[in-house]
């Protein structure tokens, strides 16, 4: 958008910048008026600086063991008390968001553009381009998700890399579907075809008219999403084939504390805590973005 | 200017097909205004979108300035001719700002990026250059059918075709909108073919009007006709009367 | 009888209305009368019209601020009733036609069980003579093939057929005001005269109050005996014919609708100046 000009013009292409906190500003403003959506977006901007901060933040070092410290319920000391090694729960939860975050983000850097373009181009184009994209689409739907991770994880070696790549392979079909929808509506716009009728090419019309409609669902659709793809990464990091030991990933962390529930509540408990109020989060997020980015559901 | 034989709209296959407009013809003079009337279903808006290369499943000859053109157009084809839609709602990008939506005709026929002459659009239909920073949600209905007109004729297309151009708008706002249309026409001597259910806006803008009824022309009016109140068909009559109470 | 007629259906005095904490009131300091007579309001978009004809049958949202100093009907307060009881007033003595009937229709009942229902609620017939009245309905309201359309469901029928069948169901209730706001808009030219000669007819017949809103000026001089002038917000005059029209924007109004009998290069647009510095603040 930013161009170079030639001679005098009234008439300036505004600046990113000045666009961006235009918008930003406008945002906030109206995020002031729902409470309970500020709360989600500060939940999750508060996890973002912990892992960000992690180091700084962590009163122990994660993986630093101390067997004479083993098991010892919530104290000054420990908050969230200690597993079985005598590792601090606090700082490997607090580490563990590192974990959380990067899976959160790629998997939706992954999926959202895939499905997107997916979903417009079967959308925008329709017939048989339609028919083998959405065939497609419906065989990967069909899976269950997490059998499908599983299997990749199986397959590709456990991990969180491989976590990630299961997790993406099984989430995308939905995001485009959804963009498929909106491509449906948005083609049969007067503003598409008055582009037609000045000759902009399909490509232009795609990814010009047609894509920046469906963005905001989309982008809504993968904050909803993101719960989903903790509670399934978590889900592999139980079953052993997420993130390995010794990383704290929360999902290990419940599974490693599963053993010892009934009598060390605390060592299960904590990281189910995390695993909830994170997906809390981005649920409270993403309703309170629909709300914002998409005005049908917006309240009267 | 304008010269259609034997245009038919066919839609859907054998069995269920439907016969929007059935085999008409006309031409247009250059500088000529003229007006189809009708109601819902009639087949106008169909005629319309056929003439502008929006509907690609008909048969028959279009000509425009004496040459034939097809279902498929060209670039040299798509700037005889620009279009007006009725929703000033629906026809511009929301997300689009005012100077982008005017200059994107010019970047997508890749002859310049169109800036310099947004604003130039702007000023001739009456608008301040500043809305070319706004997005369509900021502005009112009326401003909007402006932009609207602005970006058609900014190919500077000597045809500009009408779909009910003012029927979404309030009386005073419809006036400033037909006396805009009129001034452009007078200035750049555009020829029109407006389409429209109001036979009033069609009378007032228009030196010769076509009656459609089930995809045919059943009358043909002049100006003189209209003001006199003459029709020829039970159709135009039953029309003229009940929009005039 | 006649002095029954005189006396007002309704009666709004100094009604305001204002959307949440929006400075500009939307409706402000609107009084008329409605005896059993027609009258129309007209304006354009924005002007508060529509927002008059809905805070009268309180449908207007929650956020909405209503103030009234009267707004009485037969005599009561609607703005002290109770939501269940308006919900009462609204079927029977209260009827609304609106826009587009095709979504003021259930979509999922045929048009029959429709003003079956009707029949049962205010006639108190059961069965197949609640059927039979609907039949006799549809062809009151000069619906040429009443037993096929009885079958048919909303999104089957066309605008005009669903304006008659909200008129059908009207009628049924035999109500004391009708309030119709913009009932020809979304209809064909040829069929807008035929619904309106219909709802004039039915409701000098049931001798009930009509108040017809529109922005069609022409449109409503043919058929109301009074108009009411709205701009922004404020009734600006009180018409009984267009020739007697004073006020700019009235003026302006009627001069700027194209009239194919006194062809003009280019018609006349409103001078807002001018009637924003006519309105009394």
């Amino acid at each position: 958008m930013t161009r170079t000009l030639q001679g005098t013009q009234a008439v300036q292409p505004p600046g990113m910048t000045q666009r961006f906190w235009a918008s930003t500003s406008r945002v906030i403003g109206k995020l002031a008026d729902e409470p309970l959506g500020m709360a989600g977006f500060l939940i999750l901007a508060l996890l973002v600086l912990i892992a960000i901060f992690a180091p700084l933040i962590a009163p122990y070092d994660p993986a630093r063991q101390m067997l004479g410290d083993a098991l010892q319920p919530p104290s000054l000391a420990h908050w969230a008390g200690t597993d079985e090694f005598g590792r601090d729960i606090l700082s490997r939860l607090i580490y563990g968001t590192r974990i959380t975050i990067q899976t959160v983000l790629s998997v939706s850097l992954i999926v959202g553009p895939i499905g997107l373009v997916i979903g417009v181009v079967a959308g925008f184009f329709g017939g048989r381009t339609d028919a083998i994209l959405m065939r497609a689409t419906d065989i990967v739907l069909s899976f269950p998700s997490l059998i499908l991770a599983l299997a990749f994880a199986a397959s590709l070696g456990a991990g969180l890399g491989t976590a990630i790549v299961a997790i993406s392979l099984t989430a995308w079909p939905p995001i485009a579907r959804l963009a498929r929808a909106e491509a449906l509506v948005v083609r049969n716009a007067d503003y598409v075809a008055a582009a037609r009728l000045y000759g902009a090419s399909p490509l232009r019309v795609l990814f010009f008219y047609i894509a920046p409609m469906c963005a905001p669902s989309v982008i809504v659709r993968l904050t909803l999403n993101m719960a989903g793809i903790i509670l399934t990464a978590a889900s592999l990091g139980f079953l052993g084939l997420g993130a390995q030991p010794p990383s704290p990933e929360w999902g290990a962390m419940i599974s490693s504390g599963r053993k010892f529930m009934l009598d060390y509540w605390w060592v299960a408990v904590m990281p189910g805590v995390a695993i909830l109020l994170t997906s809390l989060a981005f649920n409270i997020a993403g309703d309170t973005l629909r709300d914002l980015l998409d005005p049908r559901h917006a309240r009267s | 200017m304008i010269k259609v034989e034997n245009l038919d709209v066919v839609y859907g296959s054998k069995n269920a097909s439907n016969h929007v407009v059935r085999s008409v013809s006309f031409d247009v003079g250059r500088g000529e205004t003229l007006g189809i009337v009708g109601e819902s279903g009639c087949g106008k808006s169909t005629l319309l979108r056929s003439l502008a290369g929006l509907e690609r499943g008909w048969t028959g000859s279009i000509a425009f300035d004496g040459k034939p053109v097809g279902t498929a157009r060209n670039r040299e084809e798509l700037k005889l001719a620009q279009m007006v839609f009725q929703d000033p709602y629906g026809s511009l990008h929301p997300r689009h700002r005012i100077g982008t939506a005017l200059a994107e005709p010019l970047r997508a026929m890749g002859l310049s990026d169109g800036w310099s002459e947004a604003s130039k659009a702007l000023r001739q239909v009456g608008l301040p250059e500043h809305f070319a920073n706004r997005f369509p949600h900021e502005l009112s209905g009326g401003q909007r059918q402006r932009v609207a007109i602005a970006r058609a004729l900014i190919l500077s297309p000597p045809i500009l075709l009408l779909d009910e151009p003012t029927s979404a708008l309030d009386l005073s706002i419809q006036a400033e909108v037909l006396n805009l249309l009129a001034d452009q026409r007078e200035e750049r001597n555009l020829t029109y073919v407006l389409v429209s259910h109001d036979l009033s806006v069609i009378a007032h803008m228009c030196d010769r009007v076509l009656v459609m009824q089930n995809g045919i022309f059943v009358d043909e009016l002049t100006k003189a006709d209209l003001a006199e109140g003459v029709t020829h068909a039970a159709y135009s009559r039953e029309l003229f009367e009940s929009s005039f109470l | 009888m006649q002095d029954r007629d005189l006396s007002p259906i309704l009666s709004v005095q100094n009604l305001n209305v204002r959307f949440g904490r929006n400075a500009i009131a939307a409706v402000s300091n609107v009084s008329f009368d409605v005896a059993r007579e027609r009258i129309g309001i007209v304006g354009e978009s924005g002007s508060g019209k529509s927002t008059t004809g809905r805070a009268i049958m309180r449908l207007l949202p929650a956020r909405a601020n209503v103030i009234a100093d009267r707004l009485d009907f037969n005599g009561e307060p609607l703005l002290e009733k109770t939501e269940k009881e308006m919900g009462r007033l609204r079927g029977k003595d209260l009827a609304l036609i609106m826009q587009d009937p095709r979504y003021s229709l259930n979509p999922v009942l045929t048009i029959g069980r429709q003003i079956a229902e009707s029949a049962k609620l205010h006639l108190g017939l059961k069965g197949e003579g609640a059927m039979a009245h609907a039949r006799h309905m549809l062809e009151r309201v000069r619906i040429k093939d009443p037993d096929r359309v009885l079958k048919l469901y909303a999104h089957q029928i066309s605008g005009g057929m669903g304006q008659r069948v909200m008129i059908a169901m009207m009628l049924l209730a035999k109500p004391k005001l009708v309030i119709a706001d913009e009932p020809t808009s979304a209809l064909d030219v040829s069929v807008r005269k035929d619904v309106l000669v219909l709802l004039d007819e039915l409701v000098r017949e049931n001798n009930s109050g009509l108040i017809l809103i529109s922005h069609d000026i022409r449109m409503v001089a043919a058929f109301c005996e009074r108009i009411l002038v709205m701009y922004s917000g404020r009734i600006v005059e009180t018409l009984t014919n267009l020739e007697e029209a004073q006020h700019p924007y009235t003026k302006g109004l009627i001069a700027a609708m194209p009239d194919p009998r006194r062809p003009v290069r280019r018609l006349k647009v409103l001078d807002r100046a001018s009637i924003e510095a006519n309105i009394a603040p």
